[in-house]
């Protein structure tokens, strides 16, 4: 055994050739990072203004449904109901006992987490809010770079854990998607426009999870021979066409969120009624 | 058909400038067609690499318009109305006009650690198809260092050529960790010593890309999930050490077996 060094030097700090120039691209490729900075301020906007809301979170519930007491629709960004003065009903743990205190600023940590660990999105806020760089072949805007290497951004490879919390919240999204479709006031099992909006987002939660790349990895992607592990490689081969569409998903499912939070909002505020279609 | 101009820097290490050259426009023409003519008609001089005209050998990639594109694979009739602006590869030091020393690649080749098969067992190695099919992307690499040119972590900090094998060789290291019949473990040397930490996944490599290869999603992701593997998950380290397996450090890593 011997050990081979590099014979090639690498040459640092050479002569480039070119105009000495941030970028030659004429392009519009600024458009991308100001819709995603566009996009991405408004929904932390919306989701810190409605996680301190702390009301119009729930609408209506019963007591003789097939689970107990239970909402006929509750907010994404309130679901488990984590604090014991909130609406009769909720899965019970309850850590949060003051009255100020907003069970979704206990609850979107997770998703938060999630999210901002995602590598989808770690690309779309480097890009857009870090400028790191702006765009492809666009200087970026900082003197050093040490990339994830260091803290804060070493933090970044908790990914996965955060993953294993999606799945819990996903699976109580379900479970809340289930119970909407029981009617309020014994009305017995229908379908509702809100009952169908919470199982879409639920639907797509899933999605986003299952396409995200620690999912994919941990399916079957650490293994060294598919050979050797068939079921494994028959989860790899399921999750990765969702692994190829992963950005859409991030997208659709966090307008989706909001759009669902903003449906129940309206909902239980009484600016809107929950059709029933049958 | 109407005239067409180039804006091609022309220089070398000791500076340069930009010169523009109309001709006539041809049909179907790449850019490479054109910078041929101007060699053959106003600038003899005019230095560029090329050789298979096919998309195939990666000698040609310039940046077009401010992008790394391969010129024989760039139609004339493709790129915006005006003047097509044709500058040699950024990351890497200039040599004359549109030739770069592209040196620093074959530095970081040289420092991936070579396949460590175990002894070879009665019958010879085998490998299956779909262990095959795994790594299949990652051969399709043409070696034009395009990836290598627009990732931001060397393009704009020339310190980081030190510890930063770029996407190319992180391709390579990916199909090493996903091969079958591979007994080395180089999860501690691409995070210390190749840098793969310092990527941040802008996945600028994956568009530039000319043979389409996934690099982000298949190669530098997954490599960064065996980093997690190995550092970050203590429910891996806690596997780990109840199946009684061992992680290699960086520098046996480097250890290559003999001819």
């Amino acid at each position: 055994m011997t050990v081979v060094e590099s014979t090639t030097q690498v040459t640092l700090g050479g002569a480039r050739g070119g105009p000495d120039l941030p970028t030659l691209r004429e392009d519009r490729w600024w458009i991308q990072p100001v819709v995603t900075v566009s996009i991405l301020t408004a929904f932390v906007i919306y989701s810190t203004w409605a996680a301190f809301q702390n009301r119009f979170y729930a609408v209506g519930y019963t007591t003789d449904s097939l689970f107990g007491k239970a909402h006929e629709l509750i907010s994404p960004f309130y679901s488990p109901c984590l604090t014991t003065h909130c609406d009769a009903g909720s899965i019970g743990f309850h850590i949060g006992t003051a009255s100020w205190l907003s069970p979704a600023l206990l609850i979107l940590i997770f998703p938060l987490g999630f999210r901002m660990t995602c590598y989808y999105y770690r690309r779309s806020y480097y890009r857009a809010f870090w400028w790191a760089p702006p765009a492809c072949a666009v200087s970026d805007a900082h003197a050093s770079y040490s990339g994830e290497t260091r803290f804060p951004l070493i933090i970044q490879n908790v990914h996965r854990y955060f993953f294993y919390f999606g799945l819990v919240f996903n699976a109580l999204l379900t479970y809340d998607a289930v119970r909407s479709f029981h009617m309020v006031g014994g009305g017995g099992w229908g379908v509702s426009v809100g009952a169908i909006v919470l199982s879409i987002n639920a639907t797509l939660l899933w999605l986003y999870s299952l396409s995200c790349h620690a999912c994919r990895h941990l399916c079957g992607g650490q293994v060294k021979s598919f050979k050797e592990h068939p079921i494994r490689h028959k989860l790899w081969k399921f999750v990765t066409p969702l692994n190829a569409k992963h950005m859409q998903f991030a997208w659709i499912s966090l307008f989706f969120v909001a759009f669902t939070d903003i449906y129940v909002r309206l909902v239980a505020s009484g600016a809107w009624t929950d059709f029933k279609l049958f | 058909m109407g005239d067409v101009t180039l804006r091609v820097w022309r220089g070398d290490a000791s500076g340069g400038d930009f010169e523009n050259y109309t001709l006539p426009q041809g049909e179907g023409e790449v850019v490479l067609d054109v910078i041929h003519r101007i060699q053959a008609t106003e600038a003899p001089d005019l230095a560029c690499r090329w050789n298979c005209k096919a998309g195939k050998c990666g000698s040609c990639a310039v940046e077009i318009n401010g992008q790394p594109r391969l010129m024989c694979m760039t139609r004339m009739d493709t790129l915006p109305e005006g003047t097509v602006t044709v500058t040699p590869m950024k990351t890497f030091p200039i040599i004359r006009d549109l030739v770069t020393d592209v040196s620093f690649n074959y530095a970081m080749a040289e420092r991936v650690p070579a396949l460590l098969p175990p002894p070879m067992p009665k019958g010879g190695y085998r490998m299956f198809q779909e262990d095959v099919e795994r790594s299949q992307e990652f051969r399709k690499c043409i070696e034009c260092f395009m990836c290598q040119d627009v990732c931001h972590v060397i393009r704009d900090h020339e310190e980081n050529k030190q510890h930063y094998a770029g996407p190319r060789f992180f391709i390579r290291y990916a199909e090493l960790e996903m091969h079958p019949l591979d007994t080395n473990d180089r999860r501690d040397l691409v995070r210390e010593d190749m840098g793969l930490g310092y990527c941040n996944i802008t996945k600028c490599c994956t568009e530039v890309c000319p043979e389409h290869i996934k690099i982000t999603d298949n190669a530098i992701i997954p490599l960064k999930e065996r980093v997690v593997d190995a550092h970050y998950d203590p429910v891996a380290w806690l596997g780990r050490k109840i199946r009684r397996k061992t992680k290699v450090s960086a520098a046996d890593a480097a250890v290559q077996p003999l001819p």
